[in-house]
């Protein structure tokens, strides 16, 4: 079992990486583009924006090393 | 690439290059196998369903690059030291017992490793924009020829690459993984971009510039004597 965990802890270490919330993010950026776009809207702008939002949101908390 | 080199001349100029040259063969072949499994397999899927899923993957990844990028030139995360990282491992490896008999299994491990982890990114790269673009060849060529670059260079010096500018190129490909993935995932979600193929320029010019923007804003927090230290390093 834990051989089966290492190799989960693995692959979500490499494609969610440090911040899950970017991962969460595109998802839901793709999620909604995809629900607009089905409904006629334009929905180009979508992901764009979720993913520069993403960005900054996860970037304002940063601290500087050793503070 | 890069990171792997570090690791192998590390392993083979302490340990000897037999059990290393059989570790890198079959980190190899383990990454072949994984584009040959994976290739095909994400194919498969409609064109729609694989622009989102590779449009997914990309953006996840590019953006874990790219912040991890920004964070470093904006001098919150320390610079990819290859040499720090050469010395250390040369230490480690000096630290282990001596290899009893022919096959050196410490060697051969960290080798394996080295290529391997490092070149599961690679091999991801290939893979996903392989599948959007359905054009395995070009991508396995142009992964092929960096690995050939990178080998020759290390030859030749014969020491880590610590004057590759590494940071710079993480940005850059965060960059165009972050581009790529709005795009291509955008699209098989449904969306129609203005402009067509176009758009892909403009969105990795509004990445740049934002990001760019955020290295200066981010660098303006900082107290100034970090700010020495970070551009001293």
């Amino acid at each position: 079992m834990s051989w089966l965990r290492r190799f989960a802890s693995f692959w979500w270490d490499f494609v969610i990486g440090d911040d899950w919330r970017l991962a969460i993010g595109g998802a839901i950026a793709l999620g909604a583009t995809g629900f607009f776009a089905h409904r006629g809207a334009a929905a180009w702008w979508i992901t764009p924006v979720v993913v520069l939002t993403l960005l900054v949101a996860t970037l304002v908390r940063v601290k500087p090393r050793g503070s | 690439m890069v990171e792997a080199l570090t690791i192998v001349l590390a392993v083979a100029l302490t340990r000897g290059w037999h059990s290393v040259r059989y570790g890198i063969g079959a980190a190899l072949l383990a990454l072949a196998a994984v584009v040959a499994l994976l290739g095909p397999a994400l194919t498969l899927l409609p064109l729609a369903t694989l622009r989102v899923i590779v449009g997914f993957l990309l953006l996840s990844f590019g953006l874990q690059w790219l912040r991890k990028a920004i964070l470093r030139s904006a001098g919150y995360l320390p610079m990819h030291d290859e040499a720090k990282i050469f010395e250390r491992e040369v230490a480690e490896t000096r630290a282990h017992a001596a290899a009893q008999g022919s096959m050196d299994w410490y060697a051969f491990t960290l080798s394996f490793k080295g290529v391997f982890l490092e070149g599961l990114e690679v091999a991801f790269v290939v893979v996903t924009f392989g599948a959007a673009h359905d054009d395995f060849a070009l991508m396995i060529g142009a992964a092929l020829a960096a690995l050939i670059v990178v080998t020759i260079v290390g030859v030749i010096v014969h020491r880590p690459l610590s004057r590759v500018p590494e940071n710079t190129m993480k940005f850059g490909v965060g960059l165009m993984l972050t581009t790529f993935g709005t795009f291509w995932g955008s699209e098989g979600a449904g969306a129609t971009w203005p402009g067509g193929d176009a758009a892909i320029l403009v969105i990795l010019l509004a990445y740049t510039a934002i990001a760019f923007g955020l290295v200066a804003w981010l660098r303006g927090r900082l107290p100034s004597a970090e700010l020495a230290l970070g551009e001293a390093a």
